[in-house]
């Protein structure tokens, strides 16, 4: 809520400026509502540097402010309201859990557009996007399997979505084509954002044994830990290698800019349809930060993998795969189709947790 | 295995116990400062602005108390002097603590911490088990232990505890002693303030030590909500935040153990004990009535 009213204050002074000014042409404004603060050094900070791309490829025609900080649930659908009454033409809302507050808006707006991050409800107004981040936990997988000493990682969760609990067995997936006995344990935080919390669960992993951790949470303090007590860890979101540079081994990057350019120019140029986007690997949504602190062997097989998923030849959920308690899901040669995907809510055989209902 | 869990349970509970031990003090004086949040943050910030640019993580931690502290005195002045609503400054406080902290802390964000270094006790590190647990921490372990201490002391056996205490249940009475009721109030709310700062700079040089926006997370209500639920005792408060500790700690420790409980429930643990140990106390209407400092929340404005 905090900088809520900070950044409204600002929006209304924009507002203010245009009404007042006698502009020949009004921007037209691109807004996004973040969940955590733009200087998380994961998940926010990440779509900060594709909105500030967008400023910097379209600044002349349009404005972008933002909201940060804004809390899922009750506050995000007023947050999102004020940003469509202000007059946006256009709103990102990055975060999964503002769908219900995205389609509630959306509804009350039919003539603003809106974006939503990961969800999977649309609307004639509402598009979604998404980015395959299962294509780059895979190759983490398979770099942890490789490093790992132990055969054990230690994955910490926030909340068990399908965005998440895909993440998981896309990991399990990597990691069991290199070594089929590889193990994880999973801690879920229920949380996306509480540095202590996530640092404590971090500890309590390497203490029951894990010696490669991963998180799916937005802060550095996972790696700070992981760094601290000399294991390896994997970035989310950004390039962590400021919080472990001897301890990162890649990140997942969100490299949402382009994403955010298209989209806007669909719009500018009359063009914006209502879609469901998920690109991956291969369009440049997600890259891989440098391969590290890995040795020459590993950083070639995490190097192909890639290569042969940009190419298409390898779709990480090809079976087969077993369901975690044995019964079949995928048959050999058979690949996960998107919907299945983007609602998974069980495990895949190897994924040592129980799946929170 | 166990000492390990200690271990993350002592860096856990270590800055609620502080934070509620100023808290209590201040609410012992008569004051309802519900700012905890936002003075843990001003510390947490503080701590780390002056680490960085000292180079020092004491240096640091005087910041972190300095800066609680100072944003205090703005609680203490609108409340004590111009005798605002105690609860609405409180959460104003929270309110522009996180704000101001984040702009605060912009240009920190992102960059490695100094961590506070453990001081090991010669001797007494050696003693097996509890050495390693008790006597090779950080200060700010080493400081908990001696406030639950002092505190407890102070309020209960010296002359100055007893007038702090008598202007928290009747500020008229006390006043009409000649005691100097704003005037210890305002020590008071800065000693509350003073220890939120401590608390945060744990947080920012100790627990992670880096600066994140809103790092705090709620530890501060938390905090607030202990000083309840230990009844305004200072060794309850040792004990309780303990245990919210034990249960937050315990609860990670069993899902990676694997135990097959559903993680939202054990999530939630810390706050169904805090409501189960208060429907205990408040069972007891004798003892919560001795305990709760009577002026709580009320203005106080001397007739002369």
């Amino acid at each position: 809520m905090k900088k809520l009213v900070i950044a409204l204050a600002a929006t209304a002074a924009l507002l203010g400026g245009f009404s007042s000014g006698a502009q020949a042409q009004e921007k037209k404004k691109v807004c996004f509502v973040y969940v955590g603060s733009r200087t998380d050094g994961g998940w926010t900070q990440a779509n900060e540097l594709g909105r500030q791309q967008l400023v910097k490829a379209l600044g002349d025609k349009i404005e972008a402010p933002f909201l940060e900080n804004v809390p899922e649930g009750p506050d995000a659908e007023r947050a999102i309201e004020r940003m469509a009454r202000s007059g946006c033409s256009l709103i990102f809302t990055t975060s999964f859990g503002f769908m219900d507050a995205t389609m509630k808006v959306a509804a009350k707006f039919p003539d603003v557009k809106f974006e939503h991050a990961t969800g999977f409800k649309s609307a004639a107004n509402v598009a979604t996007y998404n980015s395959r981040f299962y294509e780059g936990r895979y190759i983490s997988g398979q770099i942890a399997a490789k490093m790992s000493k132990k055969g054990v990682a230690g994955y910490i969760a926030s909340f068990p979505i399908p965005e998440v609990v895909m993440g998981i067995n896309a990991f399990e997936q990597g990691a069991k084509s290199v070594n089929p006995n590889f193990k994880m344990k999973v801690v879920w935080a229920n949380t996306w954002f509480d540095p202590g919390k996530e640092a404590d669960a971090a500890k309590a992993l390497i203490d029951q044994g894990v010696d490669i951790l991963t998180q799916h949470t937005d802060t550095t303090a996972p790696m700070q830990v992981a760094a601290e007590r000399g294991i390896f860890a994997f970035g989310q979101a950004s390039d962590m290698i400021a919080a472990g540079p001897k301890t990162q081994l890649t990140a997942i990057e969100d490299t949402w800019g382009a994403y955010f350019i298209k989209r806007t120019k669909a719009l500018l140029d009359g063009s914006w349809k209502s879609e469901q986007s998920w690109d991956g690997l291969k369009d440049g949504i997600l890259t891989m930060a440098p391969y590290t602190n890995m040795p020459d062997d590993v950083k070639a097989m995490a190097e192909a993998t890639e290569a042969k998923i940009k190419s298409g030849e390898l779709h990480p959920f090809t079976g087969p795969i077993n369901k975690q308690d044995g019964t079949p899901w995928l048959k050999a040669g058979e690949k996960a189709d998107d919907g299945t995907l983007l609602g998974m809510n069980f495990y895949i055989e190897g994924v040592d947790d129980k799946l929170p209902q | 295995m166990f000492e390990a869990i200690l271990l993350t349970v002592i860096t856990a509970s270590t800055p609620l116990v502080i934070a509620a031990l100023g808290e209590l003090v201040t609410e012992r004086a008569g004051v309802l400062n519900l700012g905890v949040e936002g003075m843990m943050i001003m510390g947490a910030v503080a701590a780390f602005a002056a680490a960085k640019m000292t180079g020092s993580p004491y240096i640091g931690l005087l910041g972190g108390i300095a800066g609680g502290a100072l944003f205090s005195l703005l609680f203490g002045f609108l409340t004590l002097t111009l005798v605002a609503n105690q609860v609405a400054t409180g959460l104003a406080l929270t309110i522009l603590g996180l704000g101001l902290s984040g702009q605060l802390g912009e240009p920190f964000a992102g960059q490695p911490g100094l961590p506070l270094p453990d001081i090991v006790i010669p001797g007494l590190s050696q003693i097996p088990f509890f050495g390693k647990v008790l006597f090779s921490q950080d200060l700010t372990f080493y400081l908990s232990i001696a406030l639950v201490v002092g505190v407890n002391w102070f309020l209960f056996k010296s002359r100055t505890g007893l007038k702090v205490r008598a202007i928290g249940d009747n500020h008229a009475s006390a006043h009409a002693l000649g005691i100097s009721v704003i005037r210890t109030r305002y020590l008071a709310v800065i000693f509350g303030g003073a220890c939120a700062g401590l608390a945060g700079a744990q947080l920012s040089l100790v627990y992670t030590p880096q600066w994140v926006e809103n790092m705090s997370a709620g530890r501060g209500w938390i905090a607030l909500a202990l000083v309840v639920f230990a009844s305004w005792r200072p060794w309850r408060v040792l004990a309780g935040g303990y245990l919210f500790g034990a249960v937050t700690i315990g609860q990670l420790h069993a899902q990676a153990f694997g135990i097959a409980v559903p993680s939202q429930l054990l999530s939630a643990l810390p706050y169904i004990a805090t409501i189960v140990v208060l429907i205990i106390i408040s069972h007891n209407r004798r003892t919560t009535l001795i305990n709760t400092p009577a002026s709580l929340g009320k203005p106080f404005v001397p007739d002369r």
